[in-house]
């Protein structure tokens, strides 16, 4: 049952890229008005479909998975990570029924696609859950904010619309604006870069280990291993390559550092400088500037509005699942609702990002470009909880 | 304050900006008209002399709940670069640790306080400054906002209509029908329509405008309900071991409870299990699945003399595992560690040292060791001491670092026919040395008992019922707030040949537009204009002809 369920999202990831094909034909496609006066075309609403198939085999996956394992399939990194992909698809699936927008799609498809690829670099194997898991809440909790998150994620998608279509990226203009809107789309290739390079890697079977001297509680050492799949840029101080023929890590790093995971970082950071370069070398042009024919009939209102309507709708129920049932969790399994644990900390972090935004918005001078700005940090502080506070900043949440 | 009256004959109170019944400006307004809180007379906008009023005036601007928002983001920023103090391990000194661990940047965090920052002064000045901005905001806006809402008339003044951010004009063929079937559009979308002298406003979801105000009550409620941890005795959190088959006294309680262990049990997930075998391996170990408690809770129940006659009553057993505490009265018990195997008793056997010849055996029960142990009529083996977990301390004298059996050793005084007087004798695992000379007895190990130890948590907690009921506010007025929005649609005769049409939201003004061009469909009134994205767009249109001529690229934009 788990295999068939792997299987599934693998249509569900071909159903997204089909529909990504088929809302870029939409977007450069002829439009005709309908009676409320938004612009749609047949192919939009055929992407729209297969957005649908895409989510409903995604959460074929995600059942036949939880039949499989008796517990909701979100208890550790590839699990979570695939479900907010899911999460966002049915968020998106919630805001172009309210808005008909098909651009949103065409940006909404390959960010769903790139996040469940990342998913699937982490072990993907059905695990045993510790005791703190087993209870209904890990469902109510996880699951509630994955779906908050996934809607914060729409709005995210629509922020960065915006800024493609609004901001000047023709080759004389340079500035601060330019320059992030880049760094942007360096940020989404690097991710795109980290998936091909660890794939690539893998493919090649590549594996080293390096035994280090890691600290223990009291101050003492132990030896430990560290497994690496990709070349060692960085490595723990004083490690010792034990793999014949690997090489030495480049750079040693200090004992409070996660060398394995700043190797990772660092690969990231790389592949997708190559990336964008390529890109930069073959187009001659900025990438921001690449994607602005499929924005050119946006309206700028309306993307504007669709992404206050995700926060709305997703604000809400992220502090429900993120916060209240959480606190409520807590106090059942640690106690206390509260701890300070750096999982907690981020996600009140979060919740007053986006109540910030939802005040600032209070006024008018926020609308447009500063908002757009807004979500999309508003979404980088969310995988950065996911990702950095899950992996390196370690607390009691870490179980991935 | 006088009273200020418009034409219509309203009187309104005085700072008001709209006329309450009709929409007049009553005062300067700019082309379009602030909607914001329906022009009502805030008290923060009207008075600015006395101190009061500067207070007031400082805590309900947005801008200043902006900043003080912001500033709680950043300073719990700053709270997570390293471990807060109560993560780092107990038995080290934080004022080293930081600097060992984090180097320089570590040593300025502990200097700057960031290792205790959430429970820091200015963190929880922050706190209070927040609560403080949220209560005066929303009692500045809610009052007057409430009263004007009330107020409205159907009939609007011309210029109330005609400076609202939708508006629109239109002649039409026959009043009466259009009148109708804009009617019959608007409740098709589900809105109330209020009709007076041939006009109408059409209104929905007002109750969405408290959504806000009922969220911040909510906020308040938690985070006043959060501050009441200062007064004593709202909340307990204590540990307590229990050793399998003990019965203690639940700290916390004043000795009102007691809980016996009946036995501490714990699984692991089984290695030959198909579906985990592969995580199972990475692993390297076996992965915890249950451990429980089986407890035992006893209250003391006093007799007719207090403290002496008192006895144990039963009031309820339960298994206690992570995640299901045993909860009674308001206290809940929970599983957070344990221990396995903990030496419990140890076996010993006095024997001769010459011969071997065994006198007999006695046990030590090494958390409740006895004086002596009568070995048979003659002989006696007293303890005179007891090192629980032994060590040497810095002057070299033998010490124990705990109450806790770990590496327990004793010093045995043996008194029997053999010898004359009381001879000494140093026993530890693995250490066994005469301390008198020419030693007559020995004694050996004979065997040990282990005992699981259970650790609990208790506690109590009389704020949550505050923190309960501010969540739940909190999210009622959050969905409230979000989910629906306050919208209206003013149609109104224009002589007898025309209509006014004007809307207005508080938010999502392009569902608005998609309503109102609902509602008019299929009659003479042209669709309002967006004055806003008029003003924008013509602005823009000088702009980018300026932008076409020096980047040559066309960017066709817009609807
Ligand atoms: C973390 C704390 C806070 C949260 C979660 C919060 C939440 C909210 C939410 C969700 C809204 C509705 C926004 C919308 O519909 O777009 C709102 C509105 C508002 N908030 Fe807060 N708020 C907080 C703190 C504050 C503070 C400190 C102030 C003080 C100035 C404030 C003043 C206001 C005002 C004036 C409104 C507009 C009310 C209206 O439109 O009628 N809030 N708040």
């Amino acid at each position: 049952m788990a295999e068939l369920s792997q299987n599934l999202l693998m249509v569900a990831f071909f159903c997204y890229f089909a529909a990504t094909v088929l809302f870029a034909v939409s977007a450069t496609g002829k439009n005709f008005k309908n009676s409320s006066g938004d612009y749609v075309n047949r192919w939009g609403t055929y992407g729209f479909i297969m957005s649908i198939i895409g989510v409903l085999f995604a959460l074929g996956y995600f059942g036949f998975r939880w039949a499989a394992a008796g517990h909701a399939p979100v208890s550790n990194m590839f699990e979570y990570t695939v479900f907010l992909g899911i999460a966002i698809g049915i968020a998106f699936v919630i805001l172009y029924a309210m808005y008909r927008s098909t651009i949103l799609g065409l940006f909404a498809m390959p960010i769903i696609m790139l996040i469940i690829a990342y998913a699937a670099i982490f072990p993907q194997e059905v695990e045993p859950l510790i005791p703190a898991l087993q209870t209904v809440w890990l469902e109510i909790h996880v699951l509630t904010t994955a779906l908050g998150q996934g809607i914060l994620g729409i709005s995210f998608v629509a922020g960065l619309i915006y800024l493609v279509r609004t901001i000047d990226v023709s080759k004389d203009r340079k500035n601060k604006r330019t320059f992030w809107l880049e760094f942007i789309m360096y940020g989404l290739l690097s991710v795109l870069g980290f998936v091909i390079v660890t794939n690539a890697f893998n493919f090649a079977g590549y594996e080293s280990e390096i035994e280090y001297a890691a600290p223990l509680e009291d101050g003492e050492t132990y030896q430990d291993v560290m497994d690496y799949h990709l070349p060692p840029i960085f490595g723990p101080s004083e490690g010792e390559v034990m793999t014949e023929g690997a090489m030495a890590p480049l750079i040693e790093l200090p004992e409070w550092l996660e060398a394995g995971d700043v190797n990772s970082v660092m690969w990231a950071l790389l592949a997708g400088l190559v990336l964008y370069g390529l890109l930069r070398l073959v187009f001659r042009r900025r990438v921001s500037a690449l994607l602005k024919p499929a924005v050119r009939k946006v309206d700028p209102e309306k993307v504007d509005e669709l992404a206050y309507r995700a926060v709305a709708i997703g604000f809400p129920i992220f502090t429900l699942g993120g916060l209240i049932f959480a606190m409520i969790w807590a106090q059942i399994a640690w106690t206390r609702f509260w701890g300070w644990d750096p999982k907690e900390v981020w996600a009140l972090i979060t919740f007053l990002f986006y109540a910030g935004y939802l005040h600032l918005r209070l006024s008018r001078g926020w609308h447009g470009e500063p908002s757009a700005w807004l979500v999309v940090i508003g979404f980088m502080i969310i995988m950065f909880n996911l990702i950095f506070v899950n992996l390196v900043i370690a607390g009691l949440h870490s179980y991935a | 304050m006088e009273k200020v009256t418009c034409e219509c004959g309203h009187q309104n109170p005085y700072g008001t900006e709209l006329c309450e019944r009709c929409g007049k400006p009553l005062k300067e307004q700019q082309q379009l008209l602030n909607m914001r809180y329906e022009g009502v007379a805030r008290r923060s906008q009207t008075y600015n002399r006395s101190v009061v009023d500067k207070v007031w005036n400082f805590f309900s601007s947005v801008k200043v709940g902006i900043w003080i928002i912001f500033l709680i983001l950043v300073a719990s920023i700053f709270g997570t670069i390293f471990p807060q103090e109560m993560f780092i391990p107990p038995n080290v000194d934080p004022a080293q640790y930081y600097g060992e661990e984090y180097g320089i940047a570590g040593e300025i965090f502990y200097t700057l306080g960031f290792h205790n920052l959430y429970g820091s002064w200015w963190y929880i000045a922050l706190l209070a400054a927040l609560t403080t901005s949220l209560i005066i905001a929303s009692i500045d806006r809610v009052v007057p906002l409430y009263r004007a809402l009330k107020n409205q008339r159907v009939t609007r003044h011309k210029s109330f209509l005609s400076r609202q951010r939708i508006f629109g004009e239109s002649d039409v063929a026959s009043q009466d029908a259009t009148y109708e079937a804009v009617k019959e559009g608007l409740k098709k979308k589900k809105y109330n329509i209020s009709e007076e002298n041939g006009n109408l406003v059409a209104e929905k979801n007002r109750f969405a405008r408290w959504g806000p105000y009922v969220n911040h009550v909510g906020l308040v409620l938690f985070l006043t309900g959060a501050m009441l941890r200062i007064f004593p005795g709202m909340y307990v959190d204590e540990n307590v071991w229990v050793r399998d088959g003990d019965t203690v006294p639940l700290p916390g309680t004043d000795s009102q409870y007691y809980l016996e262990s009946e036995g501490f049990t714990m699984e692991t997930y089984d290695e030959d299990d198909e579906m985990y075998a592969e995580a199972l391996e990475r692993s390297g170990g076996p992965i915890t699945e249950t451990y429980r408690t089986e407890a035992v809770l006893y209250e003391r129940v006093d007799g007719n003399v207090v403290g002496v006659d008192s006895e144990q009553q039963k009031v309820k057993s339960h298994d206690i595992e992570v995640n299901d505490p045993l909860t009674y009265d308001s206290y809940s018990i929970y599983q957070v560690d344990y221990k396995l195997n903990e030496l419990y008793e140890m076996d010993f056997e006095l024997e001769s040292e010459e011969t071997g010849e065994v006198y007999g055996d006695f046990t030590v029960n090494l958390f409740d060791p006895e004086d002596s142990y009568e070995i048979d009529d003659e002989r006696e083996v007293t303890i005179h001491s007891y090192f629980p977990d032994f060590y040497f301390d810095d002057d070299n004298e033998p010490s124990t670092r705990s109450s806790i059996p770990d590496n327990p050793a004793f010093i045995f005084a043996f008194d029997g026919p053999e010898v004359e007087g009381t001879e000494h004798r140093f026993v530890g695992i693995q250490q066994n040395h005469p301390v008198t000379e020419d030693p007559v007895y020995n004694v050996s190990f004979a065997g040990i008992d282990t005992n699981h130890v259970t650790a609990l948590t208790v506690r109590k907690d009389l704020t949550l019922p505050f923190l309960m009921a501010g969540g739940a506010i909190f999210m009622i007025g959050l969905i409230q707030g979000s989910y629906w929005t306050h919208r209206r649609i003013w149609l109104q005769k224009r002589g007898d040949d025309g209509f006014y049409v004007a809307g207005h939201t508080n938010k999502n003004w392009e569902s608005l537009k998609r309503d109102v061009n609902a509602a008019i469909d299929g009659t003479d009134i042209e669709s309002p204009e967006d004055q806003i994205v008029k003003k924008e767009e013509s602005k823009k249109q000088s702009a980018s002809a300026d932008d076409r001529a020096d980047t040559g690229e066309a960017d066709k934009g817009g609807r």
